[in-house]
């Protein structure tokens, strides 16, 4: 963990809700795609954890939507304007059991983490296949940046306004080796259902301090009890188990 | 002595800077980003005889210049705690800990305090009767004096170390208890800790804590906190530990100007990892500001006033 000063560079706009934000500062700490970070922002008192969708040299860009008072102020953040950033948060994907060919399943903000991790597969040689859910056309992200990597994209969506009309879980290929997937609990359980392999769920919660002091995220896993934000986000199909 | 050092109980302290319980865990986790060895002492995860997991999440919810924690004294148990978590504290850090103790029986405290006590890292037992987050825990013990008189008469005898009791703001008297803890034998007498409180979610219309209640800490609860340490300074005569909404270097000066011999800070620490650092190396700087040569010579300034 670091805390450091990020500062905008851009920040805008790109479908309902959802921004995109990147910032430039001491991204060293970030060592795998489904790490988060945890930002200061405003007068807010508890910091604002936000995965992390790409780094690229001192560059973090991070995709999130406005649902409350503190992503509302970041949405206003203007070029220049700085934020005090823990960076190096929380375990991520572990790349190193994806097999040759993964499936990725991001559904509505889970989308974001799951960009840097098809970018490191993809750098691997993997042949990713890649199934983006949201609830209508206009929520849709990232679709394009996906495809620019090479890998296979199909998108969901719930109303059927794009793409294949249902969730992530009716668009799923047949045929891969591994799955990686973050998203919302029912989305979460449904790929848990449906899928035939191993894989790797990113989880979220609401959390106190992000870096594991406060116990404030606590899960019962198979193999014991779990910070989601500490020994979390990730956790492994096989030691997940569902509170209802 | 130092400018900052103090004296909690025979012991001295470097400063007054104790991270309170439940916001700094075993250490590890603040010792990979500063060198723990400069606090004055810090205050270990609330420990219980058996394991536990704690309360359903969410166990936490944002407040204007809060939070409210609902965690449920989420620990390994005191056997491991004391054959894993101390043997790992020792490594990153060589000071006397203070040791806080949960229980939620007369009996179960007595042996968790004899078992701890015992322990050559522990420098003071800090015995939670005030945990609000568990049901027939601790509370109940420090919301009434009768049951805090109890559980004090029965661990003072076993315990090897001073006893500094924390206690609960959620009383009508939280003077009276003090006294009461200070009559049964107890060393010093720490407070506060954290203040009933609740939000609920208007997108759900429910509660944001699943608990529905839980603990109010942060900045929002220091004039409360500063109040309350006080009163209790003002009537006992062992030393008081302050705490609550203590966020930077000035409120520890008044913490301890109110009569607190230490201070101990929670919630900044889960804020700013660095905070506690951070005060210490600022308080040299607000002392000079405020024309303090030494902080044992403000302590208690206020009481006979």
């Amino acid at each position: 963990m670091k805390q450091s000063i990020f500062k905008v560079i851009s920040n805008e706009k790109i479908a309902k809700s959802v921004y995109k934000m990147i910032l430039s500062g001491d991204t060293s700490e970030i060592t795998s795609p489904g790490q988060f970070v945890n930002l200061l922002v405003g007068t807010c008192f508890l910091r604002r954890p936000v995965s992390v969708c790409d780094v690229n040299g001192d560059a973090l860009t991070l995709v999130y939507k406005v649902v409350g008072t503190g992503t509302k102020l970041m949405s206003k953040a203007a070029p220049g304007e700085e934020f005090d950033t823990l960076t190096g948060l929380g375990n991520g994907y572990d790349l190193t059991l994806s097999g040759e060919n993964p499936l990725l399943l991001g559904g509505g903000v889970g989308v974001p983490p799951l960009y840097m991790l098809a970018k490191k597969l993809v750098s691997q040689g993997k042949k990713v296949s890649v199934v983006l859910g949201f609830n209508t056309k206009e929520e849709v992200f990232y679709e394009d940046e996906f495809k620019a990597l090479g890998v296979g994209v199909t998108v969901a969506t719930a109303d059927g306004s794009y793409g294949v009309k249902g969730f992530v879980t009716d668009a799923m290929p047949g045929d891969y080796s591994y799955f990686y997937t973050c998203g919302p609990e029912p989305m979460l359980k449904a790929v848990f259902r449906k899928t035939s392999t191993s894989g790797q769920f990113s989880f979220e919660e609401r959390m106190g301090c992000g870096f594991g002091a406060c116990m404030g995220c606590s899960c019962k896993t198979v193999t014991g009890y779990k910070r989601i934000c500490k020994e979390g986000p990730v956790l492994e199909k096989e030691e997940i188990l569902w509170e209802d | 002595m130092g400018r900052l050092s103090v004296d909690l109980c025979g012991i001295t302290l470097d400063n007054p800077v104790i991270p309170a319980s439940g916001t700094f865990g075993f250490g590890y986790e603040f010792a990979k980003i500063y060198d723990i060895n400069i606090l004055g002492t810090f205050s270990f995860k609330g420990t219980t005889k058996e394991p536990r997991f704690g309360n359903p999440t969410p166990r936490i919810a944002e407040c204007t210049s809060g939070m409210i924690n609902a965690v449920g004294l989420q620990n390994p148990g005191i056997d491991k705690v004391i054959s894993e978590e101390l043997p790992q504290l020792k490594k990153c850090f060589s000071k006397p800990v203070m040791a806080n103790i949960g229980g939620f029986s007369v009996d179960e405290y007595i042996e968790n305090v004899e078992k701890i006590s015992a322990q050559e890292q522990v420098g003071w037992v800090e015995l939670n009767i005030s945990c609000p987050n568990v049901h027939s825990g601790g509370v109940n013990f420090g919301t009434d004096a009768k049951s805090a008189a109890e559980v004090v008469r029965a661990v003072r005898p076993v315990c090897k170390k001073p006893l500094i009791v924390k206690l609960t703001p959620n009383v009508t008297d939280i003077v009276s208890i003090a006294k009461t803890c200070e009559a049964e034998g107890a060393d010093g007498i720490s407070l506060i800790n954290t203040l009933l409180g609740m939000r609920i979610d208007l997108k759900t219309k429910k509660p944001v804590i699943k608990n529905i209640m839980g603990g109010f800490s942060g900045p929002a609860i220091f004039p409360v906190a500063l109040r309350m340490v006080y009163q209790v300074a003002k009537a006992v005569a062992v030393p008081v530990v302050g705490m609550g909404g203590v966020s930077k270097a000035e409120d520890v000066i008044e913490m301890m100007l109110a009569g607190a011999s230490a201070v101990e800070i929670g919630t900044a620490n889960l804020i700013n990892p660095c905070a506690c650092r951070n005060i210490i190396n600022n308080l040299p700087r607000v002392m000079d500001e405020y024309s303090i040569e030494k902080l044992s010579d403000i302590q208690g300034g206020v009481l006979n006033g």
